[in-house]
């Protein structure tokens, strides 16, 4: 039973991930692979909060997605100067930019070491349990899912696919795009950093290996697979891809070689969807 | 008045000139013409007039008293100016009716975030889609539809955004191009209530019945500048208008 609360708990965080950053990927059109930074800065930024200034985890949390939402601000205003293959490459750069900071600014984020002994949200209730914490999780999840329905349910969430579909016509029809790409930028950015405060609080330890460019091209591949510019896509997608290595485990495959045809079969699955349903399974648009 | 002027208009790309100091004049409240060979810079004027590209000298005059020397695209929709493209540019993965209304809701970011398309919305857009043929497919895909559905699309599109008195200005790009009698018929039909309305067309156009038909004023360019204007009927009979236009 803890097995499967772990399990979902991770579910619910990678949903959170998916979500916020489909509504850059999916419905603007923008290929971020930055997302793991702000989730890691989220993370860190919570982490301290609790560990150093010892205040509420809710405080901590408001204090990491506005942290989040300030740099996210910085960085899509450079990021809004280019578009494309270049958007991609220039924000994978920025994942690599704060992997590098948060590996070795030690006086801040005791790089390699890792923060250990983050405390577990204690405000009302006590959500030291993984229970409470499952509860917890699956109320930010609720809540993400709504505020990005409303979000892409509004005329702002309709130029938002105009914009992925020919930015300069929209351009011409009035619409500022650079704020509007600003403003989805900076509202998913702050969403993932409040997947990073639940993660940092739930392991209770945070180093910086958890918020690597592979970690967003993960969280990518979450959304492609679940399907891009559809919110319900990418909770599917994040069960599949945080369920499906697991349930490998019961494949049977030899003790000596489990580990890595757990890889393959997972990677051949992933290969095959994309053949077969390139817009991913509940996917609203094809890149 | 003019609703739109140039004055030593240029633009050019790596050394190549495309405009070369022209300076033209377009009335309020008529059908302006413009016609000239493939290459006289007839699509690259209607790019630099809608912002989408930028302009190297001289300056456009918007009303008379606007003169600007750097048109942002954002900015075009404020000084009352649409237009339609050479090459369709619809959003293609989004619905007809989603094209529509795209152009109808709030353009600020705090004022679209709080907006949801109400029943006026959707009236007007059932207004200009009905008036295209183009109402039994609100729902599809943009992708889905025919090349001249598309076109048809486009043209709803600046017509709803002319409804709703946001464009005084209209410049279309070819809008005849690859379409059957039929949807000539309906093109020819809306061009002409939008200058009925008091709107300003500036039609960009290759087949010169259509030109003669509903044109009032006619401006020929050739090689980036200005070869001759006026009525249409007298500027087709021209003799160096029709050997610029026929290699003849």
């Amino acid at each position: 039973m803890e097995y499967l609360t772990h399990l979902a708990i991770l579910f619910f965080i990678y949903a959170i991930l998916g979500v916020s950053l489909n509504l850059v990927v999916g419905y603007t059109g923008l290929l971020s692979s930055a997302h793991a930074a702000f989730y890691g800065i989220g993370a860190y930024a919570t982490a301290i909060a609790l560990t150093s200034l010892h205040i509420n985890f809710f405080l901590s949390l408001a204090a990491g997605i506005i942290i989040t939402g300030i740099i996210a601000f910085l960085i899509g205003i450079v990021l809004s100067r280019f578009r494309g293959d270049y958007y991609a490459l220039v924000s994978l750069g920025f994942n690599v930019i704060v992997y590098s900071v948060l590996l070795n600014w030690q006086g801040l984020t005791r790089g390699p070491l890792g923060m250990p002994g983050i405390p577990r949200p204690e405000f009302v209730f006590d959500f030291s349990s993984n229970i409470s914490f499952l509860i917890l999780s699956f109320l930010f999840v609720i809540v993400i899912y709504i505020i990005s329905r409303f979000l892409v349910a509004s005329s702002f969430g309709r130029v938002l696919k105009a914009i992925r579909e020919d930015e300069q016509a929209v351009q011409v029809f009035g619409y500022n795009t650079n704020y509007y790409k600003l403003a989805i930028f900076v509202i998913s950015a702050g969403m993932a950093a409040a997947a990073g405060s639940l993660f940092a609080s739930y392991i209770t330890f945070i180093d910086p290996s958890s918020f690597t460019v592979m970690e967003s091209v993960f969280i990518l591949a979450v959304i492609i697979l679940g399907g891009l510019s559809n919110l319900r896509g990418s909770i599917l997608g994040a069960f599949i891809l945080v369920l499906l290595p697991e349930a490998l485990r019961f494949a049977g495959f030899p003790q000596a070689i489990a580990a890595q045809m757990r890889q393959m079969v997972y990677g051949l699955c992933l290969i095959f969807l994309m053949l077969f349903r390139p817009q991913g399974l509940l996917g609203e648009y094809k890149l | 008045m003019s609703a739109l002027k140039t004055e030593n208009l240029v633009k050019h790309f790596e050394g190549v000139m495309a405009i070369e100091g022209l300076s033209i004049s377009i009335e309020p409240g008529r059908i302006t013409g413009i016609i000239g060979p493939n290459g006289s810079g007839k699509t690259t004027l209607i790019n630099v007039l809608s912002g989408m590209l930028p302009i190297d000298g001289g300056c456009v005059v918007i009303g008379n008293t606007l003169r600007l020397k750097r048109i942002k695209p954002h900015r075009v929709h404020s000084y009352g100016i649409t237009r339609t493209f050479q090459e369709v540019r619809l959003f293609e993965q989004m619905t007809v009716l989603d094209n529509i209304l795209v152009v109808l809701t709030e353009r600020g970011i705090l004022s679209a975030l709080f907006e949801r398309h109400g029943a006026g919305h959707l009236k007007q857009a059932e207004d200009v889609l009905k008036r295209v043929g183009l109402w039994d497919k609100r729902g599809g895909l943009t992708i889905n539809l025919s090349y001249g559905q598309r076109k048809l699309l486009e043209i709803a599109r600046v017509l709803a955004l002319s409804e709703t008195g946001q464009a005084g200005i209209i410049l279309f790009d070819e809008p005849f191009a690859g379409l059957f009698p039929q949807m000539v018929k309906i093109v020819s039909s809306i061009i002409k209530e939008l200058k009925e309305d008091g709107r300003t067309v500036v039609l960009v156009e290759h087949n010169m019945d259509l030109i003669r038909e509903i044109s009032d004023h006619v401006i020929v360019m050739d090689c980036g500048n200005l070869l001759a204007e006026g009525n249409a009927k007298e500027v087709l009979e021209r003799r160096d208008v029709i050997e610029a236009y026929l290699g003849e």
